[in-house]
């Protein structure tokens, strides 16, 4: 009989697994997006089970909540031809596979040669002070630079996406006013007489 | 209790997903964004885990701005997605070989 951590742990790996092989052989990128949205939901139970309180709270609430939200969004704006997606079996299929399992025997081969003993999880969190607020601390003294650093890549991030999507110029022409044409233009340009006969009755 | 190792071949299972999902990938560009995410939550579960067996907070610290780095990269990628799709009205990755020299 498995202990309540343990049998918790195997649930939510075993979902996480499979629900990333999911989203890698699966053809309809919505189904893909959702798969994906269901590994980071089993992901943070695996955090939560690990003391990392606020950050598993962070994964649903920004990235679910968000970042795979702007993804959904996004595909489903994309008019994209389900039918052209279907996935023949690709050439690529053995060598990716080839990488696959050495990376993953790589891995598996260095943690089992040299894995380090755990200790006691007393700094991460205790049952007087919660997680979030010894990550406060630590955020807010030893790594405030960093974390400033942090605003300034969401910044770029967030300017550099507005002009990417919003910057054909040639379509859609600036609203500004050149003031030296408007001085220049004559009545010439504005007004046109033309003569043109007059309807009976 | 789970030990270490559990969890490092938990993140290596993930890890490999998403690098063999980039290689048999060759359709959707969407997919490969999907996967990189994939590769970042497979790192940040390794970085959590030796946060707690090792007793360390820092490692916590550095998954806060893995995130903050990849929520911008999926920004940033699904406009240059958004664009592609708008000048070549595919997203197959065998069309888009422009680079070639």
């Amino acid at each position: 009989m498995l202990a309540f951590p343990e049998l918790f742990f195997y649930l939510f790996a075993t979902i996480a697994v499979l629900s990333a092989v999911g989203v890698v052989v699966s053809s309809n990128p919505v189904k893909a997006t959702l798969l994906l949205v269901l590994t980071f939901a089993a992901c943070a139970g695996i955090w939560l089970l690990l003391r990392a309180e606020f950050l598993a709270i962070m994964l649903i609430l920004v990235y679910v909540g968000a970042v795979m939200v702007l993804f959904l969004f996004v595909v489903m704006m994309l008019d994209i031809n389900l039918t052209s997606l279907k996935q023949r079996v690709s050439s690529y299929l053995p060598l990716g596979v080839m990488v696959m399992l050495v990376i993953f025997a790589e891995l598996t081969w260095v943690f089992l040669s040299d894995t380090p003993t755990s200790v006691s999880s007393d700094k991460i969190s205790s049952e007087n002070v919660g997680n979030t607020l010894l990550l406060g601390e630590l955020m807010f003294t030893e790594h405030l630079y960093s974390f400033e650093l942090a605003a300034l890549i969401l910044l770029v991030a967030m300017i550099l996406a507005l002009v990417l999507t919003l910057g054909n110029f040639n379509q859609t022409p600036s609203k500004n006013l050149d003031v030296a044409k408007q001085v220049r233009v004559s009545s010439k340009d504005r007004l046109k007489i033309i003569k043109m006969e007059s309807e009976d009755g | 209790m789970v030990e270490l190792i559990d969890v490092l071949i938990f993140s290596a299972l993930l890890l490999m997903i998403g690098i063999g999902g980039i290689f048999l990938n060759r359709k959707n560009l969407i997919i490969i964004l999907l996967c990189i995410e994939l590769i970042l939550l497979a790192v940040n579960t390794n970085f959590i885990a030796f946060a707690y067996f090792l007793n360390d907070l820092n490692g916590q610290i550095f998954v806060f701005f893995i995130l903050t780095v990849a929520a911008a990269e999926a920004a940033i990628g699904l406009a240059i997605l958004l664009l592609l799709f708008r000048n070549k009205g595919s997203l197959a990755v065998d069309d888009i070989s422009e680079l070639k020299g």
